[in-house]
């Protein structure tokens, strides 16, 4: 395969639109749809093929198919599951770690500089400002998880205010069954219904008994594979 | 605390991790898991890059077949040729090379150009 064409669905993955590449396991041919581009990539190929690349356009993972007895293998490059955590605290610190591992963009928002600084979160993208000065800007989609941490309300129920707003697959916010009491009835005060209300998982995390930082940073992230696995 | 630069679960980044050792002017291949029978550990569209001077990243199993895979790729890297390797217990190879979960599963095996 040419480099420039896994180059292109690199960078359109990047820009968070999904791609489809099209390798002929018969010979070396390969294309790649993008249907952001004129023309879209799939010159030349049979309308039953292009049904096909467009239709893997709307799902992830990979899949042969066959056509005039030649089998062609088709895979959606998805943009990669986000998530966003609101908090430069300790468990965040392990928690963003760790969900890069398990492969998700990870954004980290914290209007209070000393918390949220390059030094203590290496390698991610941070924003420095407040939740609801940002969360128009970050999208949140059906492909993104969001969870609070900073137990401030000022800074985590704006964050989780726009969470319910949007379609995030799972939304989590840190604290105590207290706590969470509270939020709740300030998030009702908003005008949000108890239904919607149930999205938020909170105490956060799987209950898996630990107590220290990195511990519950596990219990969160496991509780967003569950939610993530248990929608499809 | 150190963050990994790459990972076996984002296909992206081995795709990445692949281009970035061909524009360093190695000769890189590319192992696509295409199909999958009965319980394969990885799914279809999973990546594992090879490079020619032996380093890899990512997976197409849980380690049954990588071996023979990076052999098959080292092949593809010096001829330009794809190749299709099938691994399963109902394969010949079973004895030598195969997946201990029953599975069978098909690999495209292809150069970066």
């Amino acid at each position: 395969m040419r480099a420039e064409l896994l180059d292109a669905a690199v960078r359109a993955q990047a820009d968070k639109r999904p791609v489809v590449l099209l390798r002929s396991l018969d010979s070396a041919e390969r294309w790649l749809l993008d249907p952001s581009e004129t023309p879209d990539g799939l010159e030349g190929l049979p309308d039953t093929l292009r049904a096909h690349c467009y239709e893997a356009l709307k799902r992830d993972g990979a899949s042969v198919v066959e056509s005039d007895g030649q089998r062609y293998l088709l895979q959606t490059i998805s943009p990669p599951y986000r998530l966003l955590v609101v908090g430069a605290v300790h468990i965040a610190q392990a928690l963003v770690p760790m969900a890069r591992i398990a492969g998700y963009a990870t954004t980290l928002v914290d209007p209070r500089p000393a918390f949220a600084t390059p030094q203590r979160f290496p390698g991610i993208e941070i924003l420095n400002a407040w939740p609801q000065d940002v969360m128009d800007e970050v999208s949140l989609t059906s492909r993104t998880a969001l969870v609070t941490l900073s137990h401030d309300p000022k800074i985590d129920e704006p964050a989780l205010a726009a969470a319910l707003r949007s379609d995030a697959f799972y939304i989590g916010a840190l604290g105590s069954k207290k706590n969470h009491a509270g939020r709740l009835e300030r998030l009702a005060g908003l005008g949000f219904e108890a239904a919607t209300l149930e999205r938020i998982a909170g105490p956060v995390g799987l209950d898996l008994g630990g107590r220290a930082p990195a511990e519950i940073a596990i219990a969160i992230l496991a509780q967003i594979v569950k939610a993530r696995y248990a929608r499809e | 605390m150190a963050t990994p630069a790459v990972t076996d679960k984002d296909p992206g980044d081995i795709l990445s991790l692949a281009l970035e050792w061909h524009a360093a002017g190695k000769r890189v291949a590319l192992a696509t898991v295409i199909k999958t029978w009965g319980s394969s550990p990885r799914p279809p569209g999973s990546n594992l890059a090879v490079a020619e001077d032996g380093r890899f990243e990512g997976s197409v199993s849980a380690g049954c077949v990588e071996g023979a895979v990076i052999e098959a790729a080292q092949e593809v890297i010096a001829t330009g040729s794809q190749q299709l390797l099938q691994y399963g217990v109902t394969n010949d190879e079973a004895w030598a090379v195969g997946l201990a979960c029953g599975g069978q599963i098909e690999i495209l095996v292809e150069r970066i150009e």
